[in-house]
């Protein structure tokens, strides 16, 4: 990162630009003053162990949750002070898949994927419909429109979650453990389906995860959250060859990729005050 | 002489620390729970102004309104008819026992009429409102937001107070007056069943009385205590479930919290209410 770069200013590299957040919840401080750049239409991902807060610095990036100090800004716009009207015209920018779905259980499956388009669009019912059907299609779900969220597996409610997610055409995705809970093959196919999205939309992708066998296979950019703050940023090459021994810790321990000598190409965003 | 400070004197001031900070910690203990019940009220009455402030805000969106009206009144009928018809069964059997004694059963269906339109007709619907609407209300709002369907209503660009919490105050304000007059017409039609058909109170005094002493003041007292307490019900129910955290153990806890509250908060009201009516109207 640049320290005299002006992040307020809309970036072509770079949709989010997050620097200071701190969050702190009664006497305990999750987020110490994260500073983060999110490159345009690539997939960036943000590692980190259990209780780290990434969901919580997730949350932050949309404002459902508000940030003690620090800013975020969306291609150019600080988010962080914009008033519920305001932050709701924000949002359309975003979708997002929740860990556990999140869908409206009331609903069906037609329904909770209709939700966005009744609510923010003048389409027709029929044409509603064909959009609904386009887009549980595309993701490999057919004829389950009228089955409600708890008659369906948990991959499949995950794609649900998803296609609800995408069906307005969002410019920045986020997702939330996308892969917890699933059999190896269907993580490999949500890892798939990520990959293709971003090729087919070049949507803006923010994954949260701590399964590393999925990060390195479709990541373009990786960021580990550790103590607060974000420790390192870089490519999946440049975090196998990581010095920094958090990062490296906690990517051997998966033993799921195999780390290189470190050293040999350094991150100009790789910073060393870990957990300070 | 000027006593100075000696090192014995200096080894006493943590003594006295640590007996000003237990002191400190007492104090905060003790105003720990009434601070605990101010903030309470604060955060409810935020949420309650944040549902009004989106009531006025675009989308509207009636079926939503219709369906939280048809939930808290319509299917409600039932019950208040039931509760209602046996309160005024009751309280007319109690009536006519305890007035025979000084031959004062003609004014069984005025006193009726007054217990029924200023107190037990507002107080009864919104209990029985608070127990059936109120707790479906914090139960469902707080189920969904332990599986993150709130949050994903923000995700999706719809503001959740909006959606959820608007239409059900407005739908609970308007249907517990409606509610109440129910409530009045057949534990009234109770009442009178039991004293003119089973206890053979004159039927034309047991009307007559009642038209003569009860008017529109006390409808408008019962209609206004119900509307007052339809308003409290909804913002306590849906802030109990609005703000669960905790799993299911946590909705279960907003939801007996919902009732509890609710229960207390209308019979609170109601005092006060009263006191503050009966003042203007004697002015």
């Amino acid at each position: 990162m640049n320290p005299d770069e002006d992040v307020s200013q809309k970036s072509d590299k770079f949709q989010l630009r997050i620097r200071g957040i701190k969050k702190s919840f009664g006497t305990h401080q999750v987020l110490r003053g994260v500073d983060l750049d999110v490159e345009r239409g690539k997939i960036n991902i943000i590692i980190g162990g259990s209780g780290q807060g990434k969901s919580v610095l997730m949350k932050h990036l949309m404002g459902l949750l508000k940030p003690d100090s620090g800013h975020i800004w969306v291609d150019g716009v600080d988010v962080v002070g914009m008033n519920d009207v305001q932050l709701n015209k924000t949002r359309l920018k975003f979708g997002m898949s929740f860990q556990y779905s999140a869908l409206f259980d009331s609903l069906t499956v037609e329904e909770n994927v209709a939700f966005p388009l009744k609510e923010h669009t003048g389409k027709h019912a029929e044409e509603i419909r064909g959009l609904v059907r386009e887009k549980l299609e595309s993701l490999g779900l057919r004829n389950i429109e009228s089955k409600y969220p708890a008659e369906l597996s948990g991959g499949m409610r995950k794609r649900v979650g998803l296609a609800r997610a995408l069906v307005l055409a969002p410019e920045i995705l986020l997702y939330d453990e996308p892969t917890t809970g699933l059999d190896p093959v269907a993580t490999k196919n949500v890892d798939d389906m990520i990959r293709d999205i971003s090729k087919d939309t070049n949507v803006t992708s923010v994954v949260i995860s701590h399964d590393m066998a999925s990060t390195f296979r479709i990541a373009d950019r990786i960021s580990m959250l550790y103590g607060g703050v974000i420790v390192q940023t870089g490519t999946a090459d440049e975090i196998r060859r990581t010095t920094n021994p958090v990062l490296r810790e906690f990517v051997e321990v998966s033993g799921a990729v195999k780390m290189e000598p470190p050293g040999s190409v350094r991150d100009a965003d790789e910073r060393t005050d870990a957990g300070s | 002489m000027t006593i100075m400070a000696g090192p014995e004197d200096v080894k006493a001031a943590p003594v006295d620390k640590g007996a000003w900070a237990t002191t400190v910690r007492a104090v905060d203990a003790i105003w720990a729970k009434p601070l605990a019940a101010v903030e309470s009220v604060g955060e409810h009455l935020v949420l309650f102004g944040q549902s009004m402030f989106w009531l006025f805000r675009r989308p509207f969106r009636p079926m939503i309104f219709v369906e939280a009206m048809q939930f808290v009144g319509v299917e409600s009928l039932l019950i208040v008819t039931l509760i209602g018809t046996f309160v005024g069964m009751v309280f007319s059997l109690q009536l006519v026992s305890a007035m025979r004694q000084f031959g004062a059963e003609a004014f069984v269906g005025a006193t009726l009429g007054i217990a029924l339109t200023r107190e037990l007709a507002p107080v009864f619907t919104s209990i029985v409102v608070a127990a059936r609407a109120g707790a479906g209300m914090a139960t469902e709002l707080g189920s969904m937001r332990i599986t993150e369907q709130i949050d994903a209503l923000s995700t999706l660009a719809v503001n959740p107070v909006q959606y959820l919490v608007t239409p059900r105050v407005v739908a609970t304000t308007l249907m517990a007056p409606l509610l109440t007059m129910l409530f009045i017409c057949v534990g009234m039609f109770g009442g009178y069943a039991v004293a003119v058909w089973l206890l053979d109170v004159d039927r034309g005094l047991f009307l007559e009385r009642a038209r003569w002493i009860v008017d529109s003041s006390d409808l408008i007292q019962g209609m206004t205590k119900a509307t007052i307490f339809g308003c409290a019900l909804s913002v306590i129910s849906c802030a109990q479930g609005y703000n669960a955290s905790g799993g299911a153990k946590g909705v279960g806890i907003g939801t007996t919290r919902a009732v509890v509250g609710s229960f207390v908060t209308i019979l609170i009201l109601d005092y006060f209410l009263t006191d503050i009516i009966l003042v203007l109207q004697n002015k």
